[in-house]
């Protein structure tokens, strides 16, 4: 029982990860549709930026995470500018396979800068936030990885509520061309969109980093589980995307745990091809509102 | 029998009918300069270049088949494959399985394993084909990764991490080893499959193609069944896949899961776009751009690490991330520069060559 | 009079993709505060003359390649809209385009993506005051709404712009009658009260004469005749054409009206 209850608070956890490190890549799709296969590239970027920080530059953790922060931005807003801003207006499987390039690319650069090995970072959270109650054992980054999470949740979902620039976002994503009609900077918009999944991106990589340790393989490998994660939660729905994260999350480490550790990076796609036959839009996917 | 006269430039467009925009050759100069250019291949480049060079041709060979099959997809459907190189897997694994367990001949275990293979691609491709968009690709990913499993763990047909050992190929009774008969038979499945690609692009089947990847919705208004075609296009791209890898394990005579990575579909990608899209001849070019590519990689970081450059900061510089690196530069570059790839270079220059003094 | 001229277009040309020439030289001058109308049958150019002001041209590959547009004395042709919709052009769409998953009022708040300073609350005001049937659906997801709904949405949002000129491409498109009668009231009320100057295309052009000072008809990506709504309406041929009136005051046939077109050309 005891395991069962530590498998699912483990499978909450990575999953909630996985629904964060989701939420960048549907946030792109849904302004310009790109599919973005450099995402986990982007985690990457963000977990050894962290790391030079704390390690190389010896910077406290606090500073070290908020200019982490804003150097994704920074970068996302560069990658947009340079390399996707030019293929505006050109078949969309292009600007795909860009990405894929870009994704070889920041892998190539990662691996030449640190390395193909496993860094890890000082140990800096306070162990206040760890709960030990019986067998059941929740470490603090758990908990760290909870609140930092909800925390993001709950800004973007105020900024694209309520801000005027969050509603231009999404009236981007909705209708590029009445957009353009009312003087919606749309170039901006996708500047921004990129922008903003970076730093989401980062910071999961960062998270990601935390509890298994950073790996330019394996952050890169959690890019791509991002597509079973919004297939199965839908393609445009952050929410979606942390409720379909949290599922995979638990698929995984139950199949881990009770099947076969080998199996467990598999079943996300076995999911996925399942997912795709049986209810393509998703979980939680618009479908078109039809009329109109 | 209608006497024909040799065509050489015509200095105007003199095409009476549609057969005559069709053909592959506008001109007998370039028929003639094919069959060269074949000659040479054949007659002269096995018995002058030395065993390694040899060596990287067949493998320009090999890629060039399977980059010939994604171009198909890619560059005429419109659908992107991210799982080439794990059909390319199946495909190895496919005829060291019936050369090993049924005893295959070579000549039926590489059609054979590019069949296995297709039906294997077809299976992904079913989720896919009912969606529009993208979903195609993202399918051939899942599929990459759960091909890679089940080679590596389904252990009773694919021997796991340990491998399967092929006997020597031959062809009804003359055993084929080594580069140089190798050549012959990689460069002579090339120019075949090369030679069916060519015409299959020209068969109602290879217009359906493109209409679907310039409007889907229009194909389908048309009259084409987009599902079926898009899945046939799939099928027939897996089936070079397969076909190479066969080629390639009777090649390696070994054959374990490694290889067949998700470095490897992008690998391919990278050949297509490079050599340009809906070009087959460009698939070649993009072949021997990126093998040649990672030899010319290869030479440099061992030169630079025996230069003893590095030896003293004790900086490790490794091949893999290089190229890496290097690919995703490369097909970013061609993507905003000249989305058309090499193909397109080569045809600029050689008209201007054509046109050259008085280029208009 | 010369300087009451807001927009003057000076023989545009415009051409699709390099290729498609859909305007041969289009000229026409609106007057400050006026509502101009712009008639003529589908595929004359009329869309494609307010894509030209609007810069909406762009992200459809389309170009001005002769001719310039002038707008409160500066060159406004080939402008990214970005730019023009800053100088108060506001072009509403033919076809009604909502942000579908936006609500009324999110859809009304994109409107003030030009303005700086976005004190949108008089402005929703002012936008409910001149359609208030929104009020109640504020909270409605657009793609739920009625036609005539969605309608006013797309204007409000252009108000809230506070635009000095606004493109309305058919606003009666698909609209029952008794409610193009109301969208047609609010748009003279619109003209009068915030002092906007209208271009209007309608394919509707007995309403469209009704409240239009000037009109322009377009046939061919060419402008065929000009004059005063008034004189317009008026005029034998477009009581012929547009106004499906004969000469002798009956109703005639669509095919009749073929015919006789087919025997006499503008110009």
């Amino acid at each position: 029982m005891d395991f069962f209850v530590q498998l699912l608070i483990n499978g909450i956890s990575v999953g909630f990860l996985y629904g964060l490190s989701a939420m960048g890549f549907v946030m792109i799709f849904k302004s310009s549709s790109v599919l973005n296969f450099a995402h986990g590239e982007l985690l990457a970027m963000g977990a050894f930026l962290f790391l030079a920080l704390v390690t190389w530059a010896q910077l406290p953790i606090l500073p070290a995470f908020l200019i982490t922060l804003a150097g994704c931005f920074v970068l996302g807003f560069v990658v947009e500018r340079l390399f996707l801003r030019p293929l505006i207006g050109e078949p969309l499987i292009f600007v795909i396979m860009l990405t894929v390039g870009l994704a070889s690319m920041f892998k190539g650069i990662l691996l030449l800068i640190f390395g193909g090995n496993l860094n890890t970072y000082p140990d800096f959270l306070p162990s206040f936030l760890g709960i030990q109650r019986g067998m059941i054992n929740i470490p603090p980054v758990y908990t760290a990885t909870l609140i930092i999470g909800l925390t993001f949740l709950a800004v973007f979902g105020l900024f694209f509520k309520y801000s005027s620039q969050g509603i231009y976002m999404r009236s981007v994503a909705d209708n590029q061309k009445a957009a353009l009609s009312l003087g919606v900077h749309v170039k901006l918009v996708f500047a921004l969109s990129w922008a903003i999944a970076a730093l989401v991106a980062g910071m999961s990589g960062i998270v990601l980093g935390i509890i298994n340790g950073i790996n330019v393989h394996d952050l890169s490998a959690i890019g791509l589980k991002v597509f079973p994660v919004v297939i199965l939660g839908g393609l445009d729905s952050i929410g979606g995307a942390i409720i379909g994260g949290i599922i995979i999350g638990l698929l995984e480490t139950f199949t881990g745990g009770y099947l076969s550790p080998s199996l467990r990076d598999v079943v996300p796609y076995i999911v996925l091809v399942f997912i795709l036959l049986v209810k393509p839009y998703g979980l939680f996917g618009l479908k078109e509102i039809e009329r109109v | 029998m209608k006497k024909r006269t040799l065509r050489f430039h015509p200095c105007g467009n003199y095409k009476e009918r549609y057969d005559d925009e069709l053909t592959i050759f506008e001109s007998d100069f370039g028929r003639f300069w094919a069959l060269v250019g074949l000659i040479i291949l054949f007659a002269v480049v096995p018995y002058v270049v030395s065993p390694y060079l040899l060596y990287v041709i067949n493998m320009i060979g090999i890629a060039a088949i399977a980059a010939i099959g994604l171009n198909i997809l890619i560059g005429y459907t419109g659908q992107i494959s991210l799982g080439h190189g794990a059909f390319f897997g199946v495909g190895a694994y496919a005829a060291a399985i019936l050369a090993t367990t049924v005893n295959a001949p070579f000549l039926l275990a590489v059609p054979a394993a590019g069949i296995i293979t297709a039906l294997v691609g077809m299976i992904f491709g079913i989720p896919s084909g009912r969606l529009k968009g993208l979903y195609l690709t993202i399918a051939t990913l899942a599929g990459q990764f759960i091909i890679e499993y089940i080679l590596i763990h389904w252990e009773s047909l694919t021997k796991g991490t340990m491998g399967i050992t092929l006997p020597t190929a031959d062809i009804v009774g003359f055993p084929i080893s080594g580069d140089k008969s190798f050549f012959f038979v990689i460069f002579i499945a090339l120019c075949l499959m090369t030679w069916i690609a060519i015409n299959l692009v020209r068969t109602k089947f290879g217009r359906a193609f493109i209409a679907i990847r310039d409007n889907d919705r229009a194909a389908e208004g048309m009259g084409i069944p987009i599902f079926r075609y898009k899945l046939l296009s799939f099928g027939i791209s897996s089936f070079y896949a397969g076909f190479a890898g066969a080629i390639w394990a009777f090649y390696m005579i070994s054959v374990t899961a490694e290889p067949f990575n998700l470095t490897l579909s992008v690998e391919y990608i990278a050949m297509v776009i490079i050599g340009g899209l809906g070009n087959i001849a460009g698939s070649i070019y993009g072949a021997v751009f990126i093998t040649a590519l990672t030899e010319v990689l290869r030479w440099l970081t061992d030169y630079l690490m025996n230069s003893g450059a590095f030896a003293t900061s004790g900086f490790n510089l490794n091949l893999a991330p290089l190229r890496e690196f290097v690919f995703g530069l490369a097909i970013v570059v061609f993507i905003l520069f000249e989305p058309r790839g090499l193909a397109e270079i080569w045809r600029i220059v050689r008209s201007s060559f054509r046109l050259w003094p008085f280029s208009y | 009079m010369e300087n009451n001229i807001l927009l003057q277009i000076n023989n545009i040309s415009v051409v699709y993709s390099d290729v498609i020439q859909v305007l041969k030289g289009v000229s026409l001058a609106v007057e400050k505060n006026h509502i101009v109308s712009l008639l003529g049958s589908n595929g004359a150019g009329k869309t494609t003359t307010l894509k030209a002001v609007s810069g909406l041209l762009k992200p459809e590959n389309g170009k001005v390649t002769d001719g310039s547009i002038i707008y409160k004395g500066r060159n406004i042709q080939n402008q990214y809209p970005e730019f023009i919709t800053r100088q108060g052009i506001i072009h509403v769409l033919e076809g009604r385009q909502p942000f579908k998953y936006l609500t009324v009022e999110e859809n009304l708040k994109v409107g003030t993506a030009t303005r700086w300073l976005k004190p949108h609350k008089d402005d929703l005001e002012m936008v409910y005051h001149y359609f208030p049937a929104l009020v109640k659906r504020r909270k409605a997801l657009a793609g739920y709404c009625s036609g005539g709904e969605l309608q006013m949405i797309v204007m409000g949002r252009a108000l809230m712009a506070h635009p000095e000129l606004l493109l309305l491409d058919e606003p009666s498109l698909g609209l029952a009658p008794l409610v193009v009668k109301e969208i047609f009231e609010i748009i003279v009320k619109i003209n009068e009260e915030q002092a906007t100057t209208i271009i209007l295309v309608e394919q509707n052009a007995g309403m469209a004469l009704q409240i239009a000072h000037y009109g322009y008809v377009m046939e061919n990506g060419k402008i065929v005749m000009e004059g005063s709504a008034a004189d317009l309406v008026k005029n034998p041929d477009i009581k012929e054409f547009y106004l499906g009136v004969g000469v002798a005051g009956d109703l005639r046939s669509y095919r009749d009206v073929k015919s006789y077109r087919r025997r006499k050309r503008w110009l």
